[in-house]
């Protein structure tokens, strides 16, 4: 059996429970045995994107600590997986920390990558009846190089369509901190975002960063529009 | 600081850029437009990621023996009767202009595109001194003529008007009669332009990229007002910044394909020409005099640093046509005549922090200005060294986002202390909730809440939850 040790972010842990919840149920039905690292909080990655690298790297040694028993460190969020893969590179010269970095950047896997690319499963069984767009987020397909993964699983989700999203390479407005330091412009660029979603007619977005979703999520709450906000570890957790 | 445009604050800049409807128009068109185009000419190619990284070889080999090469450029230009000075500020290049223009007693200049004459101020310079200077790029004459609108892109610097408002300025300012068909705007523009030409004592140019190797310098434009700027008037003066430079023409040929299909999306422009010094007896046109004004103004202090990387600039734009950013705000909001991810690296750096701290935050850190990149600067990773220069070394971070930061760093190292807070929050945000969101939140939320939901905070955190599953699941067992 394979041993997942699950990295789950401090936004799922907070926020969005329900998202890590699935993430536990659809590994194991994949035959992974989970596990909950209990020192885990967060990757560094706000405090880090703001240039509080001080500060961040305390986070960033909290988490080496905390999963290097693990086997396997999977995350339903691909920015927050870039963050962990970009340890190496911050800890270099560095004689304690840079080779247990290099460790967990090598075991750590995005949730989508590791289906497809480590377990070998392309169809995890899934059913979700309806019309959905996705939204491809920045570091996971251009940091990453994770972009093929999350289409290949959804397409094989019965019952789903998928709609193709007008200028999909275009950021959502999130950025962390830029959220909130920049609204104004974050606010046109979430809007657009949400102009082309309600353009396909879908009744699900489905993305693969709770970062995106709750931007996005929280931008088409406030226009009232009739789309729900589905993470991609819930579509593959759907069995209806 | 001369590259700086207007004295607004970037708040009302940016609220200006986004209340322009029309420029977001013409700005987004423009960009979807630009982008495919070059994702076109790339994929034809068929091996974009290698000739990128041939690209970025070529930049680095060079800025990595800039001195060497100078050398060899100035050497070159020189035993073929050319003059060169080397200017270190805006002030010693314009000084030098102004000077050729006084020996030549002239009173016309007619321009072809250059960003660094723009950085310089080099047109106002000459102004000072009685020049009438012309420019002769569509777009840039454009501009002069509404009044010197300031560029908003670094190739197409009038990208911020459509047709119709060009029709107006025509109208307004050059008695046009005729329609906003661009066919028409653009003979318009020719027929007043072709008597400049005529008529002008000197030629200033930009420099593509200058050839080492033989002392050339080269211009990559689509008009060919470049070519009547340099074949007509008796002196030429080339500007350039000291790193736009290759070794040989075997370099030469890599960028330019970069160049003309990151910019444009072409696989080569109407025009690329490289010229090498003034006519030499026996040859039928050229100028009689020709001066390279080579410009650091800052570039030389960026050598070396952490910031090396975005001297190797090709100045194609490719970044700023899929910045999300600059598609919402338009490149005025930068302040700077460089907009755009690359403006947003470079414009602290030449111009310094007072005048745009804000431009490193103003990006997602997205990575589409990295990826697009014809030569691999890594963008997104510059801007984020820049905001970690402001908060560690120029100290221009707000106390409110040093203690918050300082507070994230204490609770994200240690799993208890961050249960202490993960356990207030709720209680702390229940004012706040209606439901499962907040929509008018307090301190940092204030900002989200104004065009977004925030989620509340959930009753049981994920790892209460796994904690009591695994206990049940155990109890499960051992029954």
């Amino acid at each position: 059996m394979m041993k997942v040790s699950l990295f789950a972010t401090c936004l799922i842990d907070m926020f969005q429970t329900n998202v890590g919840k699935a993430t536990v149920e659809l590994l194991e039905r994949l035959g992974c045995e989970v596990d909950f690292p209990k020192n885990q909080v967060c990757c560094g990655q706000p405090a880090y994107n703001s240039g509080y690298v001080k500060e961040s790297k305390e986070a960033m040694k909290n988490m080496i600590k905390a999963f290097e028993h693990a086997e396997y460190v999977v995350s339903p969020s691909g920015s927050c997986v870039t963050m962990f893969k970009e340890y190496p590179h911050l800890f270099e010269g560095d004689a304690a920390w840079h080779e247990p970095a290099v460790k967990l950047a090598d075991k750590t896997y995005e949730l989508t990558d590791f289906i497809v690319n480590v377990l070998k499963v392309e169809d995890v069984g899934a059913s979700l009846n309806g019309k959905a767009t996705y939204h491809s987020s920045c570091h996971m397909t251009r940091l990453l190089n994770v972009k093929k993964e999350p289409f290949t699983l959804l397409n094989n989700v019965k019952g789903l369509e998928m709609e193709n999203l007008e200028n999909s390479h275009n950021c959502c407005g999130f950025g962390g901190t830029f959220s909130v330091k920049m609204g104004q412009i974050s606010e046109q660029m979430v809007d657009e975002k949400v102009g082309c979603i309600a353009k396909t007619n879908a009744e699900y977005l489905i993305g693969a960063d709770c970062g995106c979703l709750m931007n996005i999520g929280g931008r088409i709450e406030r226009k009232g529009q009739p789309v729900k906000v589905m993470h991609i570890a819930e579509v593959l957790n759907s069995r209806r | 600081m001369s590259m700086k445009i207007g004295n607004d604050q970037f708040k009302k800049r940016v609220d200006d850029g986004v209340n322009n409807a029309f420029m977001r128009f013409a700005v987004s068109g423009a960009q979807e437009r630009l982008r495919s185009r070059r994702l076109d000419a790339a994929e034809e190619l068929g091996n974009w990621e290698e000739w990128r990284a041939l690209g970025e070889e070529i930049r680095q080999h060079t800025l990595e023996n800039l001195d060497y090469y100078l050398e060899q450029l100035t050497d070159n230009v020189a035993k073929r009767g050319g003059h060169v000075f080397f200017a270190q500020t805006a002030e010693e290049a314009n000084e030098y202009i102004k000077n050729v223009a006084r020996q030549k007693q002239a009173k016309k200049v007619v321009k072809s595109k250059s960003m660094v004459t723009e950085e310089i101020h080099m047109n106002a310079a000459l102004e000072e001194l009685g020049c009438e200077v012309i420019e002769t790029d569509l777009g840039e004459y454009i501009l002069q003529v509404d009044d010197h609108d300031p560029p908003s892109h670094i190739v197409a610097p009038a990208l911020h008007k459509n047709k119709e408002q060009i029709r107006d300025v025509f109208q307004e300012k050059l008695s046009y009669k005729k329609t906003e068909k661009p066919e028409e705007l653009a003979l318009h523009a020719r027929e007043m332009l072709r008597k400049e030409f005529l008529s002008a004592d000197i030629g200033i140019t930009g420099c593509n990229f200058a050839i080492a190797e033989s002392g050339s310098i080269s211009l990559v434009t689509n008009e060919g007002n470049a070519r009547l700027t340099t074949a007509l008037p008796k002196t030429q003066i080339t500007v350039m910044g000291m790193e736009r430079i290759v070794p040989t023409f075997e370099e030469f040929e890599v960028l330019v394909s970069l160049l003309t299909r990151s910019a444009v999306g072409q696989r080569l422009t109407s025009y690329v020409t490289a010229l090498t010094g003034p006519r030499l007896p026996g040859e039928v046109d050229g100028p009689e005099e020709f001066h390279l004004v080579i410009v650091d103004n800052g570039r030389s202090a960026i050598l070396g640093t952490e910031f090396q990387s975005v001297l190797q600039c090709i100045r194609c734009a490719a970044c700023v046509n899929v910045c999300p950013v600059y598609r919402h705000i338009g490149g005025h909001s930068y302040g700077s005549i460089y907009s755009g991810p690359i403006g947003a690296v470079l414009s602290p750096l030449l111009g310094g922090y007072e005048d745009y701290k804000e431009l490193p935050y103003a990006s997602t850190l997205c990575a589409a200005c990295t990826d697009a990149c014809p030569v691999k600067i890594p963008l997104h990773e510059l801007l984020h060294k820049h905001r970690q220069r402001i908060v560690e070394k120029e100290g221009k971070a707000p106390i409110s986002e040093k203690l918050a930061m300082k507070a994230f760093g204490l609770g994200a190292a240690s799993s208890s202390l961050y249960t202490v807070g993960a356990k207030v929050a709720p209680a702390a945000l229940t004012p706040f909730m209606s439901g499962s969101s907040i929509s008018k939140g307090p301190g940092p939320l204030k900002a989200w809440t104004e065009s977004r939901e925030f989620p509340a905070p959930t009753k049981e955190r994920l790892r209460d939850w796994f904690d009591k599953r695994s206990d049940d699941g155990e109890r499960k067992h051992s029954k």
